[in-house]
């Protein structure tokens, strides 16, 4: 019982460590916008880019899932500091994470557009669209649909990752608890206990409300090939 | 050049196998022309050469006097005058029925949406599905899906419609209502060029046969001529086959 | 413009950094995998009182980051009066945290084992136990080699963290040199050209196995 004693005294500090998370979940969000955009373009040159920029799109999605995230962090945040340019913790990682995730989200995004059968973009272009037309009203709106269950998965992992940004000493989370470890030794389980249940709660929520918008945005006869709803 | 659409030697070869051999046909306005023949003989790949869905390797096709073939024309403009039927439908599946028929007069020929909108409810009275809009194409039978595409098509205003074999996916109580649609077209004047294994439909309602086999037209002449006295041993042959399978009229 | 500083000695050093980078992750996906399995079962066949357990365990540890779950094993347990080595806890952290994700991957590879496999095993007069040890678990392995290799990767790439308790993994390593000479950039390059290559070598060879063990109509059902 001596520990719900010292989560209780860890209590004091929650408010401290619930405003250091709202630093993850910033980065959370700046890396999942760099994430989308750059993994959207990336699986769009990898399918229609052609031979020369497909090849180019493969090899950087191969680097950016092979190389571990805190390298990535490492390189961001100390490579340019060497050459004379200062760049924020916040910015370091949200380029190193981004990036990383804009490899992930790519491979999720060409496996959607790739499950869209032949004759979809067949008609479109039967109408009388350009390629882009039919892209932009015909493939897109139907791949990012079966993008969701992906993005959810991509989620789940990238929020808990925002922890990784610690080592490029960015004020969040972790490193408060690692501050407040310092302080009081005794209270390092409690501590770590709350991050860990406060990181329930993001990781949680955040797949219900994406659990909710996939129903949203559900169509009959839309989803991906032996695909069963969404998997955390 | 008077007809509609004119189709001068075309060819087409994938890898090895020469599909088309050098076809030529016209259409005249207003004429519906059933295209029959064995299963891989490039009835399909000639229609698809027709609106350039397929390139061609050589030959050409005109349009109402312009060169569809021609590398300087714009291929959407011509393909916007040119309804495409599937066999397997392909509505685009994230929209309802309503926004299928509305997406093409709306992004490629850029009408107001309220006008779409009233367009695509009116062709989809046309075909007779005017309670379905707001359905979405997994919602709907095979025979109820065709029908939608059959509008779809109808809404660009083509000048021509090509079926590609729109009954051969299709459970066979539902071929009827398909071929009911495709029969009041027909009655309308719009002009049809129809790839087809119904020869109940070809007889009732082409105003020529043309009969392909291996990449060739072997034949053509009107329904009553070319059913009741082939001038081809290959027709006659073809035509005993597909009674036998088919059972007959249809 | 500042010169690129980057000399031999470090490449040994690197390796030596290396070596334990991959004693680490086999060892946690070791690990990981005994308990992934137990959890798995405990999960799909066990009683009520078995399977919430299960479940909750791995819904914590998939629902909470690495990090954390490292400085619990490390920093927080000595509260507990359990003093563990830095080595035993970046294994145990990462072990405790494949086994949850290993666990969901042999639970889905379990139910996608037909449901007459167990019926016609049953049948024979075989056990339950027998059952699930003779046929349930031999198709569920080769279906799971997909996302398991996935995971395996997965976890060469995170074992990376035991450098934040001072592990002088590849990471580490890499830290202690840059550290010293202030040349992260060109350390850093060198350390994830490390990386790229033990990934390569390692997903190739995974691609090798799974070939290897491939039993003709077993796969998994919409699993690539």
């Amino acid at each position: 019982m001596e520990f719900f004693r010292q989560l209780w005294e860890v209590g004091r500090y929650l408010p401290m460590l619930l405003r250091a998370s709202t630093v993850n979940l910033e980065l959370l969000g700046a890396l999942l916008v760099i994430g989308f955009l750059i993994g959207t373009l990336v699986a769009l040159l990898q399918v229609y880019g052609g031979r020369f920029l497909g090849t180019v799109a493969y090899i950087y999605e191969w680097v950016f899932r092979s190389v571990p995230a805190l390298v990535l962090l490492f390189l961001f945040y100390f490579g340019p500091s060497e050459f004379g340019w200062y760049i924020s913790p916040f910015l370091a990682a949200s380029l190193a994470l981004g990036l990383r995730s804009s490899a992930y989200q790519s491979q999720i995004f060409r496996g959607a557009i790739q499950a869209i059968p032949t004759g979809q973009m067949l008609a479109a272009r039967a109408l009388g669209m350009s390629r882009v037309q039919a892209l932009l009203h015909v493939i897109l709106p139907q791949a990012f649909r079966l993008a969701i269950p992906g993005w959810s998965n991509e989620f789940s992992s990238v929020v808990k990752d925002t922890t990784l940004a610690y080592v490029v000493t960015l004020n969040e989370i972790m490193r408060y608890a690692k501050i407040i470890m310092d302080r009081r030794y005794d209270l390092a389980m409690a501590t770590f206990i709350m991050v860990a249940l406060i990181f329930l709660f993001f990781t949680y929520s955040g797949n219900w409300l994406l659990g909710q918008m996939e129903r949203r945005f559900r169509i009959p006869g839309l989803q991906m090939p032996g695909a069963s709803g969404t998997v955390l | 050049m008077n007809a509609l659409l004119v189709v001068e030697d075309v060819h087409k070869r994938y890898g090895k196998e020469e599909v088309l051999k050098g076809v030529s046909f016209q259409v005249e306005k207003g004429e519906t022309k059933v295209i029959i023949g064995p299963s891989g003989t490039g009835k399909s790949t000639l229609l698809r050469c027709i609106n350039r869905l397929t390139e061609p390797d050589r030959g050409r096709v005109w349009l109402d006097g312009v060169e569809v073939t021609s590398p300087k024309t714009n291929i959407n403009r011509i393909r916007a005058q040119i309804g495409f039927v599937f066999q397997d439908f392909n509505l685009f599946t994230h929209l309802t029925a309503l926004d299928n028929v509305r997406l093409g007069p709306m992004r490629v020929k850029g009408m107001k949406k309220d006008e779409a909108t009233r367009l695509a409810q009116e062709e989809l009275a046309r075909v007779g599905l005017a309670d379905k809009a707001d359905a979405y194409p997994a919602e709907l039978s095979g025979g109820q899906q065709q029908r939608v595409s059959i509008a779809r098509a109808l809404a660009m205003n083509p000048k021509l419609i090509l079926f590609d074999e729109p009954t051969s996916a299709l459970d066979p109580e539902l071929i009827g209502e398909v071929l009911q649609v495709m029969i009041k077209l027909a009655q309308e004047g719009m002009t049809m060029v129809v790839v087809t294994h119904e020869m109940g439909f070809a007889r009732s309602v082409a105003d020529e046969i043309i009969f392909m086999e291996k990449g060739v037209i072997v034949e053509q002449g009107p329904p009553a001529q070319l059913f009741s006295s082939p001038k081809h041993p290959r027709t006659a042959e073809f035509l005993r086959k597909i009674t036998e399978l088919y059972g007959g009229e249809g | 413009m500042t010169t690129f500083y980057f000399e031999w000695w470090f490449l040994p050093k690197l390796a030596q950094g290396l070596v334990l980078t991959v004693e680490i992750t086999a060892a946690c996906i070791a690990f990981g995998f005994v308990l992934g399995v137990l959890l798995a079962l405990g999960r799909v066949y066990g009683p009520k009182l078995i399977s919430i357990p299960c479940s909750i365990y791995i819904h914590f540890f998939r629902g909470t980051p690495l990090l954390t779950q490292l400085f619990i094993v490390y920093f927080g347990l000595p509260n507990w009066g359990i003093h563990l080595s830095a080595f035993t806890s970046g294994i145990l952290a990462l072990g405790l945290n494949t086994a949850a994700y290993q666990a969901e991957y042999f639970r889905g590879a379990i139910q996608a084992v037909k449901g007459g496999q167990m019926l016609a095993a049953r049948s024979l007069g075989m056990s339950r136990i027998q059952a699930i040890r003779y046929v349930i678990l031999p198709q569920a392995f080769r279906i799971v080699i997909p996302s398991w290799s996935n995971e395996l990767i997965l976890m060469l790439k995170y074992s990376s963290i035991v450098f934040s308790i001072s592990l002088l993994d590849l990471m580490g390593m890499g830290k202690r040199i840059a550290a010293r000479y202030f040349n992260y950039f060109e350390v850093f390059i060198v350390v994830a050209l490390f990386y790229l290559v033990l990934v390569f070598l390692l997903s190739q060879s995974l691609r090798w196995l799974e070939r290897r063990v491939r039993v003709p109509g077993l796969g998994a059902p919409g699993l690539r």
